[in-house]
């Protein structure tokens, strides 16, 4: 019989389940970041001049500026001239249907769990599948468009509807704005756009779905929605990548304009592999995700579940520009072994009346260490705008760690902030409780942290909600018997 | 049906069970008393399969099974309860989902289907009512806030949820009101018949009066060091533990 401590031990041994390469025919470009990739990635995928020059600007900030160091944990060295910038799946000729995809590749995202054939497909989810930085395919699309709404790749949307490309590209996330996001904007290689028309409410779930397979590479892509007055939208992103001794960067930009009455649900379930129980490997997560509440009464709702990478750091945020508006940011992190997430969000509130709600649940096993970092900031103008922060830890073990570290800065008066945090520890004698009633460890860790994630995972759409409640256990499925 | 012998266990490098011999045969209820630290809890721990103890020496036999090779969920669903003196707070995890899940891993390992939706609450509202349980804690999360009282309900209203073979409540009247006492102890009642068993810890002769047992021992200092009928407990009431502390001192010193 195990007890509780060698099962908790024995956390670190559960395997990654989404490790497989895929074998197939690349187009990659030698490694190096300068000019000459930058305009070789512009060339290939045939930009106009104006995309060129914003690359080329956010290359010039990014050399001006040095890795962060605000951090809690410690930065791994990066040589980002040893990456390769752009990979893609070689294609054969222009791709007229998703029966041309090349099949190898079909069948890397059945084994995930995404068939791209429509017959197969979730219904009501429609997919657009990026593979290392290109978008192989995109169901439903022909469906969607019959509303109005586009969903297709970066790389099509920037030929086919190039002035809205250009009219909110960088408006949410400047070239300038982080270093990683300044990279992304030199490098970026694909990505998602979506439009959602005046008034309408987006039949299905949007998704993208990431996989990086090659090695040596940078994941760099770009996300743009943006939803127009009165729409509404769910949105979802999932990634898995290979076991790879090396660590790998992915360092995506999200932005989200949401105008009058209109509301974005931005929801994430990331599993990228986190590396194996020494830390050796794993995917490095930096992203910058930012939504502009731009007209009244708009809405924007971050949903995080966040289980895998070495390094998680991101803070994806909500500007609250319009009055009215609303911002929300549901997260759950869960760390293990050797693995770091120092992750949160930032509201600004600018907009009179505005309000926002964050509930953050970070969960820490094995050696994993876990931050929260939050920010919420009142403007002058922001009056009675209300924020609620409800910051919650749950320990499973003695090694692990757990931080918060709140941020409040109030320039008005009527503002109303409250900020709860508590810390908790899945205690030896509760395990034993539910055993003595006849459930296993496993099943009561289960249960346990079911119970504590619920309030996020209540926010994601149903079928996702499952998976990421199987995605928990299965990571927490060493740690617990 | 649960046959102790011999049985040392000790907690962090401390002895405290020192060589316990029990029988304890089918439909049969004992109370156990004795001052406190004598190691009742501990017993019910070591019985239930709580790690902290490591049994140094001795047997436990349940129904012909070596109960201390078993797990702890193990014992559970072979039929071995044990009512808390402290039921732990659960906070996140409901009453309802809880119990619904230990009803069906039990059920599960004897190998009956899985109760669920209207079967399941059919029985709750059963079972509530036998132990006079509020409604309103069944969606509250496990024990979280629960008044001392009301915990202790849970745990009773549990052992009619689950049905075990031999339920050992350890001071379950402790912190009861004189209803709930009542109460409770009719639901006990209620629940015996000739296939179960009962282990009453208790320091009141009180209970005993609604429970009545069949055997009343006496654990003093990791040991039973006197065992009789419900006249003990009495005896007891009236002239506390001193006397059987001496006779025994007198008993060791020949
Ligand atoms: N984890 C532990 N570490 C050290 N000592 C312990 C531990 N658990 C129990 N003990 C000790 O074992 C002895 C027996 O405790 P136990 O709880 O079994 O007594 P009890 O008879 O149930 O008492 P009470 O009537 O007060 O409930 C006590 O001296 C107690 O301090
Ligand atoms: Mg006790």
């Amino acid at each position: 019989m195990m007890n509780s401590n060698e099962i908790i031990d024995d956390i670190a041994n559960k395997e990654y389940e989404f490790g497989f390469t895929t074998d197939i025919e690349m187009d990659i470009a030698p490694p190096g970041l300068n000019e000459d990739i930058i305009r070789f990635i512009s060339a290939k995928k045939n930009e106009p001049e104006w995309l060129l020059e914003w690359r080329l600007k956010g290359f010039a900030a990014f050399r001006k500026m040095q890795f962060p160091s605000w951090q809690h944990f410690e930065m791994p060295e990066l040589d980002l001239q040893a990456l390769s910038y752009y990979a893609a799946p070689k294609k054969k000729k222009q791709l007229n249907s998703l029966d041309e995809v090349d099949p190898e590749l079909l069948a890397t995202f059945e084994k995930l769990g995404i068939p791209l054939n429509e017959q197969k497909a979730l219904t009501g989810v429609a997919v657009d599948a990026v593979f290392d930085s290109v978008s192989v395919a995109t169901t439903f699309k022909g469906k969607l468009k019959e509303m109005g709404v586009i969903f297709c790749s970066f790389g099509e949307a920037v030929q086919e509807y190039p002035d809205l490309v250009k009219k909110y590209l960088g408006t949410v996330v400047p070239h300038s704005d982080n270093i990683f996001a300044a990279l992304n904007s030199a490098v970026f290689s694909d990505g998602s756009f979506t439009y959602i028309p005046k008034g309408v409410r987006c039949p299905m779930e949007l998704s993208t779905y990431f996989r990086i397979n090659a090695q040596n590479t940078g994941q760099f892509e770009r996300t743009l929605i943006i939803a127009d007055e009165g729409s509404y939208v769910s949105y979802l992103e999932g990634c898995t990548a290979p076991m790879r001794d090396e660590n790998q960067l992915h360092a995506a930009v999200v932005e989200l304009v949401a105008l009058d009455h209109a509301e974005i649900k931005y929801s994430t379930v990331q599993n990228w592999y986190p590396g194996d129980k020494d830390g050796k490997g794993g995917i490095y997560n930096f992203v910058t995700k930012r939504g502009i509440c731009k007209g009244n009464a708009s809405k924007i709702s971050w949903t995080q579940v966040e289980t895998g990478s070495a390094i998680t750091w991101k803070y994806p945020s909500v500007i609250l520009q319009g009055d009215y508006s609303e911002g929300e940011f549901y997260s759950v992190a869960v760390v293990r072994n050797k693995q770091i997430a120092d992750t949160g969000t930032k509201i600004h509130h600018i907009g009179k009346g505005t309000k926002s709600r964050i509930i953050s649940k970070g969960i820490s096993a094995g050696r994993g260490d876990n931050s929260y970092r939050g920010l919420v900031a009142v403007g002058p103008r922001a009056d009675n705008a209300r924020n609620f922060t409800q910051c919650d830890s749950l320990l499973i073990g003695n090694d692990c760690g757990s931080h918060t570290f709140p941020y409040i800065e109030s320039r008005n008066k009527t503002a109303m902030i409250e900020h709860e945090a508590t810390t908790s520890k899945i205690g030896e004698d509760q395990i034993f409780y539910l055993n003595a009633r006849g459930i296993d460890t496993e099943k009561a860790v289960a249960l346990i942290v079911n119970g504590y994630v619920k309030e996020v995972l209540n926010q994601l759409p149903m079928e996702f909600a499952v998976e990421a409640q199987k995605l928990l256990s299965i990571t927490l499925e060493g740690s617990v018997g | 049906m649960l046959t102790i012998k011999n049985l040392h266990a000790e907690v962090e490098g401390k002895q405290i069970l020192k060589g316990i011999n029990l029988e304890i045969g089918k439909g049969e209820t004992h109370a156990i008393m004795g001052p406190n630290g004598s190691g009742k809890s501990s017993l019910a721990s070591v019985l239930a399969g709580r790690d902290n103890y490591t049994v140094t020496e001795g047997e436990v036999w349940f129904n012909g099974k070596n109960l201390l090779d078993l797990s702890p969920e193990d014992r559970a669903r072979e039929g071995v309860f044990l009512a808390f003196q402290y039921p732990v707070e659960i906070p996140g995890v409901s009453n309802l989902n809880f119990l619904k899940t230990a009803l069906n891993e039990i059920r599960t390992y004897k190998g009956l289907p899985t109760i669920e939706g209207r079967d399941f609450l059919k029985l709750t509202k059963e079972k509530q009512q036998l132990v006079d349980f509020n409604a309103n804690l069944m969606n509250r999360s496990l024990n979280e806030g629960f008044s001392g009282g009301e915990k202790k309900r849970n745990e009773i209203f549990q052992l009619a949820m689950l049905d075990p073979q031999l339920a050992i409540l350890d001071e379950t009247d402790s912190g009861l009101d004189i209803d709930a006492l009542r109460i409770v102890s009719n639901g006990v009642n209620k629940l015996r018949d000739a296939e179960k068993s009962f282990v009453v810890i208790t320091h009141y002769q009180r209970l005993l009066e609604y429970i009545v047992p069949d055997f009343v021992h006496v654990l003093y200092n990791g040991r039973i060091i006197k065992t009789g009928t419900k006249e003990l407990a009495l005896e007891l009431e009236e002239r506390g533990y001193d006397w059987l502390k001496e006779e025994l001192h007198l008993k060791e010193s020949v």
